[in-house]
């Protein structure tokens, strides 16, 4: 059958305008339900770094956000470790902060989020410090939530995520084992240094004795290798403030 | 790609019954006889990628079948409208439209499905089953014909996944739909008993081991062989 040019082109416009209309009216419905889904995702990740996740799978989503309001308090701080309320007269806060927008503005120039997960039952008692961290993979970016402990050097916990790193490879670093690794390591080296928590190339080995190192991914050394690069500027960024916030630390009192 | 069944047009009878013989065989063919993954070999990459576990793979075999059944659906309707040369671009359309609606209410009602599985959702567009059903089938049968069509392919695509997801998981994490098994059975023996996991199955190569014993079964007991 041999359609006239015409028809063909009307018939495209018709299909295109249909389709067009059927999907925006979709993405409009379901824009507010997804949106919530997001935040409660985010939430669960936040959460992750500081309990287990075993735990949260538990939780109902209103369970969430309440433990949410509750134990989590936020504020966002610039690269001096200042806090900052107000940017170009409309304030910010912690919750509403692209940390991916903000990665690609110059360090100096970027907000910073910061999560305070309170001990239950006490506003003022610190239990451990979030920190948001955001970077490269190897296709794609990936993030995560960084907790560390009052003396601001113990890693209390770590959550990761990423966009679209190779399933069973890189997207590992989502997996709790993977997670696992980075608890109790710590971030200052001896003499005081920042020296973050360095995953290393190949896997297998124990680490356990070594603070500063974690075993790696095997077949996902370009992730791990991004993930390095990641912790280690977003400690650097968070450095003042970290300075500022910690209490004394065992090592600080031991010497 | 085998378009055998393709131009068949058959000639239909006044009424026929709603599940007759016939149409029975539309759905049931590509169960075994003429599986899309083991005897045509078609969308084995989305089927390597998601069959670490159950859960993941039971969306995504639901996703398929939903996006098959209206794509089929869709392109019979318009088939006597749909200008020849551009029916490829017009069921491109159709089936991304399709895959970005599936996305969309994933991303809504079950997100972390959504995280787990986005890509490989996207990439239904590209699996050559959708396309070679809506091509050798839907564009020449009628509607009704082409939905059992599209379901029994679909349906034939999910089984295959679904076992070898069942496998990888077991075999992998030694869980399934993320409850443990393993562990369960360790623990009804005392704690020196320990049933071991495998690395192999939840890397992509434990895919490719399950998918071909598979297919050397069936075809062992189909015989069927490759022309």
């Amino acid at each position: 059958m041999q359609q006239s040019n015409a028809y063909i082109i009307t018939f495209s416009i018709i299909l295109t305008v249909v389709l067009g209309l059927l999907l925006s009216g979709t993405a409009e419905v379901l824009k507010p339900i997804q949106k919530k889904a997001e935040e409660l995702d985010t939430k669960k990740q936040i959460l992750g770094a500081v309990i287990a996740a075993d735990e949260i799978d538990a939780m109902e989503p209103e369970e969430i956000n309440t433990f949410y309001q509750n134990r989590i308090s936020s504020k966002v701080v610039n690269i001096e470790g200042e806090e900052v309320e107000e940017q170009d007269g409309a304030q910010v806060t912690a919750e509403t902060i692209d940390v991916g927008k903000n990665y690609k503005k110059a360090p100096e120039d970027r907000l910073y989020p910061v999560f305070i997960f309170q001990e239950e039952g006490n506003e003022d008692a610190v239990a451990s410090y979030i920190f948001p961290v955001y970077g490269n993979g190897l296709w794609d970016n990936i993030w995560g939530y960084l907790a560390l402990q009052t003396d601001m050097e113990t890693i209390e916990g770590i959550t990761f995520s990423h966009a679209g790193e190779t399933p069973g490879l890189g997207a590992r670093i989502t997996s709790t084992d993977v997670q696992e690794r980075y608890k109790e390591k710590s971030i200052y080296d001896e003499s005081g240094e920042l020296v973050s928590v360095v995953m290393q190339k190949g896997e297998g080995k124990d680490y356990s004795g070594d603070p500063h190192k974690v075993d790696g991914l095997s077949g996902a050394t370009i992730t791990a290798d991004g993930v390095n690069r990641m912790l280690k500027s977003y400690l650097e960024h968070y450095k003042a403030y970290m300075e500022k916030n910690k209490e004394g630390s065992s090592r600080m009192a031991s010497n | 790609m085998s378009t055998d069944t393709a131009e068949k047009e058959i000639a239909l009878k006044e009424s026929e019954a709603l599940l007759s013989k016939r149409r029975k065989k539309l759905m049931t063919d590509p169960l075994v006889d003429d599986n899309p993954i083991t005897i045509q070999v078609l969308g084995i990459c989305s089927a390597l990628a998601v069959t670490t576990q159950m859960q993941p793979t039971l969306v995504m075999a639901l996703s398929v079948i939903f996006v098959m059944v209206m794509a089929n659906l869709s392109i019979s309707l318009l088939r006597n409208k749909i200008p020849t040369r551009v029916r490829i671009i017009v069921q491109l359309a159709v089936v991304a439209s399709l895959v970005t609606l599936v996305n969309e209410v994933l991303q809504a009602f079950a997100y972390d499905m959504y995280k787990e599985l986005s890509v490989f959702v996207g990439l239904i567009i590209t699996n050559c089953i959708v396309m070679g059903r809506l091509e050798a089938f839907a564009l020449g049968n009628k509607p009704y014909d082409s939905i059992l069509d599209g379901f029994g392919s679909a349906l034939g695509y999910s089984w295959i996944i679904l076992t070898v997801a069942f496998f990888r998981e077991l075999w992998g994490s030694g869980s399934l739909f993320g409850i443990p098994i393993f562990d369960g059975i360790s623990s009804l023996f005392g704690s020196d008993f320990q049933l071991a996991t495998n690395g192999l199955m939840v890397s992509p190569v434990g895919a490719f081991i399950i998918l071909g014993l598979l297919i050397w079964v069936q075809r062992t007991k189909t015989g069927y062989v490759e022309h």
